[in-house]
């Protein structure tokens, strides 16, 4: 047996693979496909205090090896997964983790302060990096002072695990990292998507009715395995990597290039058995390769 | 009931019009339940441009040879390579996705409307219809008679009532311009083709109180009800066509 674990602060998990925000609904839309209690953790969709709709159709576009998306955080605010959501998802035997959302710091604030008080949540991904709505998301993640500003806020009134969730939209996201840890965040999650567009030459108009949208899948891994390894050097906190991950191989790169554990994505859209097969995979990697404790796979290429 | 990743190997690929298709697959297990306007998912190998997989409604199944049949038209990359597959190749599959057309109450008289690949749907429907003791009748609408599919096929079910839009077979004109829906009253009627043959049949039901399912064909990501990429504007707010569709009632889209 290898060890699979880690942890952010006391919070344990008992294997790097998670699933990303946006990407796997609030898991009960996986459980024809996989036992979800297999995995490190899942975070849920993105939600805001009041409910929203999101942005009108098309809001999807293919691309060469991923796709561009401007959903806008539909999802039916924090009363409706309080009621509703909640009681389904605190039955997983995993860390069951929510993303948060807001257009403005008080919004962020009152949300946290909310979740904080569901006991089978241990944790939340503060989202200052969703690049379409109109308000908040992005601006918070692109802007020093206020992702700073955010987090701050945030981290005074809850006091489980705050991870937050980075803007790859800047120009050095080391300092954002390091930004949020000064401010008390207990770990990193990145990349977001990054901001795209795409235009549909036949009709002769954007591809997205929002115009531009965040562009996810395997064409961004690179950037994103690039960010992960600069982050993970420059900050004492535990990173997430995220980024077209499809299968074990792109999940090792995060982790050797310095994640402690990896979100699985856009792939699940394609093949909704992805995060399982990753954490298969490690295992075997790790027998193979001669390891038996992941931590020291972490950030290998670096030592 | 339980959505399944499988591979299913291809039996047959037939071309039926210059730029359509049927896809037979098998299954060496036993085949899912499907209902009638449930979906597939198809995931297309080994091009970087299709990434995501692509939804196909289902045409036919027979649970007995363990096949499934998928009618599909060459309208990109991702269905041309589709359309290039040969027998004994193998496809990655999700189904049975999205919830299915509604059985009509006893008595009513059932009218299937299909435009152009949008037919698909409806030849599995038509015979479901049947095997419940109904006697649909079927228009369909084509372009012009090269275009014309699967006639045959749905004759087998019932009568078959045709439009093309030049005139060169059946009447000339589009489906909601029939004389048949002049001639009979229907109770309700199913529909699937271009969404402005869609819109212009549910309007014509709507503004005579005429039941009316539509099978929506919109982009989807997932397919599953993950990614919320599908919406339809609806009276209950933003619905995703891949799990609370593809088939709505037509008084519940805002269209």
């Amino acid at each position: 047996m290898v060890k699979l674990g880690f942890n952010i602060g006391d919070l344990h998990f008992k294997n790097p693979v998670l699933t990303a925000s946006g990407t796997f609904g609030y898991g009960s839309e996986f459980d024809d496909f996989i036992d979800i209690s297999r995995l490190g953790g899942i975070i849920l969709k993105g939600t805001t205090f009041e409910s929203r709709e999101g942005n009108p159709y098309p809001r999807m576009a293919e691309t060469p090896s991923g796709m561009l998306n401007s959903v806008g955080l539909q999802n039916k605010g924090i009363e409706n997964f309080e009621k509703i959501i909640y009681p389904k998802v605190k039955e997983y035997n995993t860390n069951v983790i929510l993303n948060v959302n807001g257009s403005t710091i008080e919004d962020y604030v009152a949300l946290a302060d909310r979740i904080s008080k569901l006991e089978k949540i241990p944790a939340i991904e503060l989202n200052i990096s969703c690049p379409n709505v109109k308000m908040g998301g992005m601006a918070f993640g692109t802007n020093l002072k206020s992702a700073r500003e955010v987090t701050r806020k945030v981290r005074s009134v809850y006091s489980k695990k705050l991870i937050v969730k980075l803007s790859p939209n800047v120009t050095n996201i080391v300092e954002f990292a390091r930004a949020v840890e000064e401010e008390g965040a207990d770990s990193v999650s990145l990349i977001n998507t990054l901001l795209g567009m795409a235009v549909d030459v036949g009709k002769m108009q954007p591809s997205l009715s929002a115009v531009t949208g965040g562009l996810s899948g395997p064409a961004i891994k690179p950037v994103a395995v690039r960010m992960v390894w600069q982050v993970a050097k420059a900050v004492k906190i535990p990173v997430i990597g995220i980024g077209g991950i499809m299968n074990t191989n792109d999940a090792l790169e995060f982790i050797l290039a310095g994640a402690s554990a990896i979100q699985v994505g856009t792939a699940s859209f394609v093949d909704p058995q992805t995060s399982v097969k990753i954490l298969e995979g490690i295992e075997t990697y790790m027998s193979l390769k001669g390891f038996s404790d992941i931590a020291d796979l972490v950030g290998y290429i670096n030592k | 009931m339980g959505k399944r990743v499988d591979i299913l190997r291809i039996v047959d690929n037939k071309p039926v019009s210059p730029d359509t298709f049927i896809l037979t697959l098998f299954s060496e297990s036993k085949l899912p339940e499907i209902r009638p306007g449930q979906f597939v998912q198809l995931k297309i190998e080994g091009s970087p441009i299709t990434f995501l997989r692509r939804p196909f409604s289902v045409h036919d199944v027979d649970y007995r040879k363990k096949i499934i049949k998928l009618l599909i038209q060459i309208a990109g990359s991702g269905t041309e390579r589709l359309s290039l597959l040969k027998v004994d190749d193998t496809l990655n599959i999700i189904y049975p996705l999205g919830n299915s057309f509604t059985l009509p109450s006893e008595s009513m008289k059932t009218l299937l409307v299909g435009g152009g690949c949008g037919i698909a749907p409806l030849l599995f429907l038509g015979k479901y219809l049947k095997s419940n003791g109904y006697t649909p009748d079927i228009l369909l609408g084509f372009k012009n008679s090269q275009k014309l599919i699967e006639y045959y096929e749905y004759k087998k079910l019932g009568k078959v009532f045709l439009t093309t839009e030049d005139g060169s077979a059946g009447e000339k004109g589009f489906v909601t311009d029939h004389s048949i829906l002049k001639l009979e009253k229907y109770d309700k009627i199913y529909c699937c083709g271009p969404e402005s043959m869609m819109k212009a049949m549910s309007s014509w039901c709507n503004s005579r109180r005429i039941q009316c399912e539509v099978s929506l064909e919109h982009l989807m990501g997932c397919g599953f009800g993950a990614c919320l990429c599908c919406v339809v504007e609806t009276i209950k707010g933003n619905l995703c066509s891949c799990i609370d569709g593809p088939v709505f009632n037509s008084n519940d889209l805002k269209w």
